[in-house]
């Protein structure tokens, strides 16, 4: 068969079975698709839900309308190539990305960053989860119904994209890391602003608090809706500020030895015992305040000294194959780097996304809700769908 | 058998019954689309902005005041499209009984001692009344534009209408009470009247009946479907709920209808509670500026109409939505028990004082 024949059959089954769950189920109740275009799964997420009147009796995430391959073009590209192409999985959060694969190729080449290096990797990594987080804590209004909140939100995102920008020349997709270091040292006077805007993100963090946390719908709303229990949580896998808000006390920024600078600074990893959607977003808000007081920290602790370590300029990557994962903002992110030794780039790369884990315990999370919860729960486990599909 | 004199004539201006009928349509248009219109741009584009720390539109015109004349236009020149299984002359039908119920409030609002439509005795049910028929437009564009959405977004819409329909007619029949008339006009009339422990001069019943402006303001905010009550049009999770399928001209009728009802409610709202065109140092016998004296009734419940629509959309743009049964709840468990308790007290304040 010739490529336009695969394409041909793939459709014609596609379609039957969309039909066939169409016909299946109406019966029963009403199926309702919600997605891949509809404006809570900020993406191309496809949830097929069955309804019961408004209450959900089965639900199903379909991902993959937004799979780009990367873990196969990690195999075609070079090392220093594949920063940039994983850059784009969690978007939001770019250079937060960069930093496990870096890591993963410094430790199969037997190199350590400088001590500079690291704490500016640091900071970067915490700006990266300020600007994600940021963005949740104002959309979950959104999603609620409040819409105030998400404009305070992308007004004081800006600063750290700013700051971000002038210190890496990207906004979104920073590109900044290297294996033994960074590509440049931080500009001039970066480090008053920087502390300027971590005030900012404060004063916007006590915003929500009033806005958001404090009001009796929205406690109407997000408490004991979605509950995910300790045990349900590390059984799916489930990472990062979801499983710290199931009580789960893992973080890897503190449980894991990297040759990064959060151990140098003082520090708390914030838990809710109570594991519902309210657990989620006051977690993130603190893990929020907590990423500021780092910044400060590290700002003010900066060591001087070399940016980057002594590489060799054409990089070869000894034959070897090493797992390294990190606490990015929206849960453990690893990546598992396989090389053969060859001048190229990874033989195999596994690309390990928090997203794809936290989304898998959709179905048995939504059996029973209602409608209007769906949206709720699903703000609340917080997604990218690049992060998702890769 | 000839139609009395009052059909013939509306604001001192007799005519032709046609004649007459033509300048009555005239001015309720004019109020209710200038109504909505300033509701969208003063309050939706304008103050929302400025909360949410922007600007909102500034480009079309000084501030953007002509904003709302290129949306106008944008959307009388988009395609109207018909769902392919949709009902069509549901389909077609359901916006202008939505507007319809709009206009109908309009009739019985007194914005002077002469400036009313028709000053009917049962003015206030007529108003209460028509306004609940708009539920009926809903659900026809619900059910009939084929989309799971819209049908979920038309049955919550029908659920919360006349949920809230009780609270908002039990917390104006404490004015009622106090007023002892159903007519708009003598309602504002007792208020220019009333005295609190015999001191007068207030010009408003929102001093004795705070209660009941209360559940006014929330039951008239969840008639709105403005947030925190927007959960049939809940764009997170229904899309718009029942406007979904609606483009162009028919979109547009929707939400003109929205802001339109808005302002009726707002003006019924400003009538009842805050004393409507009077205001106290009002000349009731202002001898011969007749004119002068309707424009200045006109000016003042306009004023109060925005005091009214600044807290519900203030409310708006502040909290997140409830959840229906939170809603529904919210109505038949707090709502509709203070409503009657309300109700008692005033008529026992009312038998104590004439007693």
């Amino acid at each position: 068969m010739t490529v336009t024949d695969y394409q041909k059959t793939a459709y014609v089954a596609s379609q039957a079975a969309d039909a066939r769950i169409s016909f299946d189920i109406e019966a029963e109740g009403m199926t309702l698709n919600i997605g891949p275009q509809h404006p809570a799964t900020h993406g191309t997420l496809r949830i097929i839900v069955r309804l019961d009147g408004e209450q959900v009796i089965w639900a199903d995430p379909v991902p993959g309308y937004m799979h780009r391959g990367y873990e196969k073009l990690c195999e075609v590209r070079d090392y220093a190539q594949v920063t940039t192409l994983i850059n784009r999985i969690d978007w939001l959060g770019s250079f937060a990305n960069e930093v496990p694969f870096i890591l993963a190729a410094e430790q199969l080449m037997g190199i350590e960053a400088p001590p500079r290096a690291q704490y500016i990797r640091t900071i970067l990594f915490e700006m990266a989860r300020i600007a994600n987080i940021s963005l949740f804590l104002g959309d979950m209004g959104v999603q609620l119904g409040a819409l105030t909140p998400v404009f305070f939100a992308f007004r004081d995102r800006e600063h750290v994209l700013n700051l971000i920008e002038s210190a890496t020349g990207g906004r979104f997709h920073p590109n900044f890391d290297r294996i033994g270091g960074l590509k440049d040292d931080l500009p001039k006077g970066w480090i008053d602003e920087c502390k300027q805007a971590m005030r900012r993100i404060r004063s916007f963090c006590d915003e929500m608090d009033d806005l958001l946390v404090g009001n009796a719908v929205f406690q109407q709303r997000t408490r004991g809706i979605g509950v995910i229990p300790r045990d349900i949580a590390l059984e799916y896998g489930v990472s990062g500020p979801n499983a710290r808000a199931s009580g789960i006390d893992w973080d890897l920024r503190r449980d894991e030895d990297l040759p990064l600078a959060w151990k140098h600074c003082d520090w708390k990893v914030w838990t809710h015992p109570d594991g519902d959607s309210f657990a989620r977003y006051w977690v993130r808000l603190q893990e929020t305040r907590e990423a500021t007081r780092i910044i400060e920290q590290l700002c003010d602790g900066l060591p001087a000294g070399p940016i980057r370590a002594k590489v060799p300029a054409r990089i070869r990557v000894p034959r070897g194959e090493v797992f390294v994962h990190t606490e990015n903002p929206l849960g453990e992110m690893g990546y598992y780097v396989v090389s053969d030794g060859s001048p190229g780039g990874p033989f195999r790369c596994k690309i390990r996304t928090p997203s794809f884990s936290n989304i898998s315990i959709v179905p048995w999370l939504l059996q029973g809700v209602y409608v209007p919860d769906v949206i709720t729960i699903l703000a609340s486990l917080y997604f990218i769908l690049g992060d998702i599909d890769r | 058998m000839t139609l009395p004199l009052a059909a013939h004539t509306f604001l001192g201006i007799r005519g032709a019954y046609w004649n007459v009928t033509a300048l009555k349509v005239a001015a309720v248009l004019g109020i209710a689309l200038g109504g909505a219109g300033a509701f969208v741009y003063l309050f939706l584009f304008k103050m929302m902005s400025h909360m949410q720390s922007r600007l909102g539109p500034m480009e079309a015109g000084p501030h953007g005041s002509m904003q709302l004349m290129a949306e106008v236009l944008k959307f009388l020149q988009k395609e109207d499209v018909f769902p392919e299984r949709a009902d069509r002359w549901v389909f077609a039908a359901a916006p202008a009984v939505v507007l319809m119920s709009t206009f109908m409030i309009y009739v019985v609002i007194p914005a002077g001692p002469r400036l009313v439509v028709a000053n009917l005795d049962t003015g206030i049910l007529f108003a209460l009344a028509v306004s609940s028929l708009s539920v009926i437009g809903v659900l026809m564009a619900g059910w009939s534009s084929a989309n799971k959405y819209s049908l979920i977004g038309g049955l919550r819409a029908a659920g919360q209408l006349i949920a809230y329909e009780l609270p908002l007619v039990l917390a104006v029949v404490g004015v009622v009470m106090q007023a002892g008339s159903l007519s708009l006009q003598r309602i504002v009339y007792s208020q220019a009247h009333f005295k609190l422990f015999g001191v007068g001069g207030f010009g408003l019943f929102a001093i004795p009946q705070f209660v009941g402006l209360f559940l006014f303001l929330v039951a008239a905010q969840a008639e709105l479907g403005q947030t925190p009550f927007d959960m049939p049009v809940a764009e997170s999770e229904v899309v718009t709920g029942y406007m979904t399928e609606y483009t162009g001209l028919r979109f547009l009728i929707f939400f003109i209808g929205e802001f339109a009802t808005g302002f009726a409610l707002a003006g019924i709202g400003a009538t009842l509670f805050l004393g409507g065109w009077y205001f106290p140092g009002y000349g009731l016998h202002w001898g011969n500026l007749a004119w002068a004296r309707e424009l200045v009734g006109l000016g003042v419940l306009v004023a109060k109409v925005m005091v009214i629509a600044f807290l519900i959309f203030w409310v708006r743009f502040t909290f997140p939505r409830f959840r229906e049964d939170q809603l529904q709840a919210f109505a038949w468990k707090y709502l509709i028990p203070l409503s009657l308790v309300n109700i008692l007290v005033t008529g026992v304040a009312k038998v104590a004082v004439h007693a």
